[in-house]
């Protein structure tokens, strides 16, 4: 197989100095797929994601960017080079409007980018209708959607989502998914962590089970439905 | 009874004073609620930084005249004013890059960077008073009023008189367009909209790609530019003592609170609540009330609340009261 467009490579590390939190941790992701990582609680699944986008210090391992070793770059600096991440909170500007959000989404391009604002609110239409208004005065679902739209308008080369579905109700949540999916359709690798693991499973491309900081099951979304220990332990039967 | 001249004597004395007073705090204030907003301390040097940027003003006036340069009926100290900004700020960055860059470096505490402010303040403050001495200077010129007490009379007929002083019209127009200026870059330009962001959501600015030292400096240039200005005009309508601008600290904060830290909005209507409130309280009523109540019910004391010897009373009880029952101020601001 060849390389994949994005890799972490057998991380190891935690945060500051403290003990390690990943494993031997492998996550990787090509352009057109869907990796997900689900794990039980504490598993690490958002610091293997943190990893990936530099925000831990990597003991051992490396991380390939289409083939450069960006392991050395700091989050700033890997946004540059083409990772659009979205935090698992506080991932929008809640005082300035929509339309400005997407505006400091795209702060780093010196290019128009009105086209891609464009693209942003054909994929959230709910977005164009509310552009004036304050981020912070929208519902969950939407801020979400808010804050996906910024990350794309840098116009990233791969799309990483902390737990996107946190705290939103389930009918959003479909709809989060579907978007997710359109995204992923045009091309763009998708990286997210989930905690709804049998929704995310089923859309996955590529999936990773973590299970204290390591690989316990790789394999495509439908493998791992499939799998009777994933089932059993992840799936509650 | 008679309410035209009683509103004659309001405007002379509460109205017209207040809006000038309101409205160099509220640039005063601006400052601190920027300095709040994106640097996240608040910012014990600010009055001394005002008197710093007005001495340079007041120097450079000076040497204006002394070149004979004048600006006719306008005071020449608005000429000097550019010099003095541009100078101002570059003692601002120079300071940030000496002192304040430093613990940003090492994320120290809000608590830790207002003591360093407040070391700040002390140098500040012996240095302009090494260069132009404690005591009150003058550097108004030009003409004294727009419109003269027996001007007005004149116009009038009136036995009161409203008197409106150059300086006053100055600072209104002034601070008009200052304001107008920073809310335009505030909300239309591209810097002005990564300083909000960086306000607003420090984490999610960086990974938007905003230059953070960039933001930093910009923020210290227009707190440099609002200073020099409102300490210009302050002293254009009072007088310049560096002792005085040291205590302006109090009302601009008590400014930036009440109408939210960290809310440009907020910022400027604290300024109006907390001058039209010094204003009132210390004012002697008894001319206004004569002219207004029944003869009977004319007062014999002056009615005057307090003496304007406890003015900053006034700014901290506001101050207290809005900590206690609003304490992200009247705008949404952050909580102190």
């Amino acid at each position: 197989m060849t390389q994949p467009f994005l890799i972490g490579e057998t991380m190891t590390g935690g945060y500051g100095k403290g003990p390690a939190i990943l494993n031997d941790c492998t996550i990787a992701v090509n352009p057109g797929e869907i990796a997900v990582i689900v794990g039980p609680n504490g598993a690490g699944k958002s610091t293997a994601m943190k990893a990936v986008f530099g925000m831990l210090n990597l003991h051992s391992g490396r991380v390939l960017l289409d083939g450069e070793d960006i392991t050395a770059l700091s989050p700033q600096e890997r946004v540059v080079k083409g990772m659009g991440f979205v935090p698992q909170t506080n991932n929008i500007f809640t005082s300035m409007t929509v339309e400005e959000n997407l505006e400091m989404g795209a702060f780093i391009r010196t290019d128009d980018f009105k086209g891609t604002m464009e693209q942003v609110y054909h994929l959230f239409p709910i977005l164009k209708e509310k552009r004036h208004q304050p981020a912070g005065q929208l519902s969950g679902g939407q801020r979400q959607q808010v804050a996906v739209g910024r990350a794309l308008m840098t116009k990233p080369k791969v799309l990483m989502l902390d737990e996107p579905t946190a705290g939103v109700s389930p009918i959003v949540m479909d709809e989060l998914f579907d978007r997710i999916i359109e995204v992923a359709r045009t091309g763009l690798p998708v990286l997210m962590v989930e905690q709804n693991a049998r929704q995310a499973l089923e859309i996955a491309d590529r999936a990773y089970v973590l299970v204290q900081g390591a690989n316990a099951h790789t394999g495509t979304g439908k493998e791992l439905l499939a799998d009777p220990e994933v089932r059993r332990s992840f799936l509650g039967g | 009874m008679d309410l035209l001249n009683a509103l004659v004597a309001l405007s002379n004395f509460v109205l017209v004073p207040g809006l000038a007073y309101g409205s160099q705090l509220a640039l005063g204030a601006l400052g601190v609620t920027l300095v709040y907003g994106i640097l996240r301390f608040s910012n014990f040097a600010h009055g001394d930084t005002m008197a710093f940027g007005t001495m340079t003003v007041i120097l450079i006036t000076w040497w204006f005249q002394s070149l004979g340069i004048h600006l006719g009926p306008l005071p020449t100290a608005l000429l000097a004013l550019p010099f003095g900004i541009a100078i101002t700020g570059a003692v601002m960055l120079g300071t940030d890059r000496v002192v304040y860059r430093f613990y940003r470096r090492k994320k120290s505490d809000p608590v830790i960077l207002v003591m360093v402010s407040l070391g700040v303040m002390f140098i500040m403050n012996g240095i302009v008073r090494f260069i132009i001495g404690p005591e009150d200077q003058n550097f108004a010129d030009g003409e004294r009023f727009l419109i003269s007490a027996r001007t007005f009379r004149e116009m009038t007929g009136l036995p009161e008189a409203l008197a409106i002083r150059t300086s006053t019209a100055i600072t209104l127009v002034t601070a008009i367009l200052v304001v107008a200026a920073l809310f335009w870059f505030l909300n239309r330009t591209r810097t002005g909209k990564s300083m909000r962001a960086f306000s607003d959501n420090e984490d999610l600015a960086l990974l938007s790609g905003i230059n953070p030292e960039r933001v930093v400096m910009v923020t210290w240039l227009i707190v440099a530019a609002l200073t020099t200005i409102a300490g210009t005009l302050y002293g254009l309508d009072k007088s310049f003592k560096p002792f005085t601008y040291f205590q302006l600290l109090l009302p601009f904060f008590a400014a930036a609170i009440v109408g939210g830290l960290g809310n440009p909005v907020g910022a400027i209507a604290g300024g109006f609540v907390i001058a039209f409130s010094e204003v009132t309280i210390t004012y002697a009523w008894k001319k206004v009330a004569t002219y207004a109540l029944p003869e009977s019910m004319a007062p014999d004391s002056l009615m005057q609340l307090l003496s304007t010897d406890y003015k900053f009373a006034v700014s901290f009880g506001i101050l207290l009261i809005v900590l206690l029952f609003k304490p992200t101020g009247l705008f949404q601001g952050k909580s102190v």
